[in-house]
């Protein structure tokens, strides 16, 4: 469905951040990408969605395929045309309309009666949002915002929901919540996801494939059984085999010096 | 009789205050969209004004003829100005816009004699000349029509704006533009949207106001005029317009026809902007603008 084929993104003409990185996705599946703080993640969800020359970065070398055409030229409203709709980092709500609105905004390319099918579906999958459908969007609580901006997201009959650090500053159970509902939306939509996350368990135990990023490059993928048994990233992303919880810093470090000395 | 005195000040100030508003709201509708405040929206009732007014006096257009040019030309005129000045400048700092809106304003009011001479013009309207006297009552003609014209059109747009799909659209665009995109929402159609609504509206503006005061470069002062209504309203509300509009008109009213006497007159033209400075200090927001939502 999703196919990156060594993709280079640069900011403002010098800043390389992706150096030449080949993801696919398949139809039907939850895909992960796995990475800390700065490794690029974002990046390259902005680079499938079109979000890029917003922030004045380009893709420079490599294609982005959806469903056999070449979109890494698109705008990003020309991408969700297309049937590729991404939730942002941090939710980003419309905050001063209401949470209905919201998803009515979402909806924005479908027909009235499409539009109002989906609001149904997606009251359905979270029902908390029907609750408060007429709250500013803004006084929404952070798992709220964070089902709200899934939600909108849904509205528009997207093909791929892209979704990034959905986990991010929510507690546990919200979390469990989410993740639920994105398994069930997989399984009785037929929707394919593609999350970034930090939080390797919870994206792992999501995600049927994954990968792993660092510094704008893929250094390890694989099925997400295969990943959660592997000793690297037990180590440096779950913080399993030394026993105690590392930090990001500690990883950052110590990798650094696995480099040095190798 | 005082108290009639009294009533006659409220209702007229009332109706020029509807008046106001209806040139204010062209503010609202950029900055609800582009978050910047366009300083020509008094040019643009000016220019309007001054295309039809020229329509009647040097073509002989009939007015229905003349005000459908007006129109046009309105609609016209912003769509190429958004297009050739304020879209290049999409994504620079606000600062930056609200400059550019303040040289073409400035840039109208020089070019706008001389494009269509100096003299001041009339907009004959198809409304009788004599007061309306109703009970306690005495309005002029004109004003009670700005006064419908205005009511119309803010529950025309208010409906659009808070209840059609084009209008939550539209206030999503205001919210943030980078996630309206994300929702594939042409951000760029919906700014040269709301730039044809402020030339629509700057031409039913400058029609009033034009046949209210006569057609002459002075319409463009509306713009600084209606300033203190933007802001005791709050620049993004609609409601806020409307209720900013009848202050200020009450006030001039109030302050020209009780402390202008004692003082020798001119209170009105700066008491609403002491009541704005004033409002401002309690609500920065005016009185229903929106606050920015803080919390984490
Ligand atoms: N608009 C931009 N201009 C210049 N550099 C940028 C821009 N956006 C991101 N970068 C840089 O690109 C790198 C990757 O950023 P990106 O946001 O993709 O990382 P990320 O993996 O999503 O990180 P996080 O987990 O913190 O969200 C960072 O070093 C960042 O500083
Ligand atoms: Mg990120």
């Amino acid at each position: 469905m999703l196919k990156l084929n060594n993709v280079e993104v640069i900011y403002d003409g010098v800043i390389l951040v992706l150096r030449g990185i080949s993801i696919e996705v398949e139809v039907g599946s939850i895909t992960t990408v796995l990475g800390a703080n700065g490794a690029g993640k974002s990046t390259t969800l902005k680079a499938i969605s079109g979000q890029l020359k917003a922030e004045r970065g380009e893709v420079t070398r490599g294609t982005v395929e959806f469903e056999g055409a070449r979109i890494d030229h698109l705008q990003a409203h020309e991408a969700v045309q297309m049937g590729i709709v991404q939730v942002f980092e941090g939710r980003r709500v419309f905050e001063h309309l209401t949470g209905e609105e919201n998803l009515i905004a979402g909806g924005h390319i479908v027909s009235t009666p499409v539009m109002k099918r989906n609001m149904e579906l997606v009251y359905e999958y979270f029902p908390r949002l029907y609750e408060r459908r007429e709250v500013q969007a803004g006084y929404l609580s952070g798992g709220e915002q964070q089902m709200l901006a899934i939600g909108r997201a849904l509205m528009s009959d997207p093909k791929l929901v892209m979704l990034d650090e959905p986990s991010l500053g929510l507690a546990p159970m919200i979390i469990e919540e989410i993740f639920g509902i994105i398994t069930k939306l997989n399984e009785q939509e037929k929707t394919t996801f593609l999350v970034v996350e930090q939080n390797a368990t919870l994206a792992l135990n999501l995600a049927k494939y994954g990968y792993v990023m660092e510094n704008g490059a893929i250094v390890l993928e694989g099925n997400a059984a295969a990943l959660k048994e592997n000793a690297d990233i037990k180590e440096f992303y779950l913080g399993i085999s030394s026993g105690e919880k590392k930090s990001f810093r500690d990883v950052k470090t110590y990798r650094r010096r696995k480099r040095w000395l190798g | 009789m005082e108290w009639q005195f009294f009533v006659e000040l409220v209702t007229n100030g009332m109706l020029t205050g509807l008046m106001y508003a209806l040139v204010a709201v062209g503010f609202v509708l950029i900055y609800k969209s582009t978050d910047a405040i366009n300083f020509a929206q008094g040019e643009f009732c000016m220019i309007a004004a001054i295309v039809v007014a020229g329509a009647i006096k040097l073509y002989g257009f009939p007015v229905w003829v003349a005000i459908g040019t007006g129109l046009l030309f309105m609609l016209v005129f912003n769509w190429g100005l958004e297009r050739v000045v304020l879209r290049p400048m999409i994504g620079r700092p606000v600062v930056a816009i609200i400059m550019a809106t303040i040289g073409l304003a400035l840039m109208f009011r020089g070019l706008g004699p001389l494009v269509f001479g100096a003299e001041t013009r009339p907009i004959p309207l198809p409304i009788p000349d004599q007061p309306i006297i109703w009970g306690p009552f005495f309005m002029a003609p004109i004003d009670v029509l700005g006064a419908v014209i205005s009511i119309g059109f803010m529950a025309v747009f208010g409906w659009f704006f808070m209840k059609s799909r084009k209008g939550v659209a539209m206030r999503a665009v205001a919210d943030s533009h980078q996630v309206s995109m994300a929702m594939g929402i042409n951000v760029e159609r919906y700014f040269v949207l709301a730039w044809m609504l402020a030339g629509f509206v700057a031409l039913l503006g400058g029609l009033v106001w034009g046949s209210a005061i006569g057609v002459d470069t002075q319409l463009a002062a509306l713009g600084l005029k209606v300033f203190p209504v933007v802001i005791l309203g709050g620049l993004d509300s609609i409601v806020g317009v409307i209720v900013g509009g009848i202050i200020v008109g009450v006030v001039e009213a109030i302050s020209a026809g009780y402390i202008d006497p004692f003082v020798g007159g001119g209170t009105k033209d700066f008491t609403p902007y002491v009541l704005m400075i004033l409002v401002l200090m309690v609500r920065p927001y005016g009185i229903f603008g929106k606050p920015i939502i803080e919390r984490i």
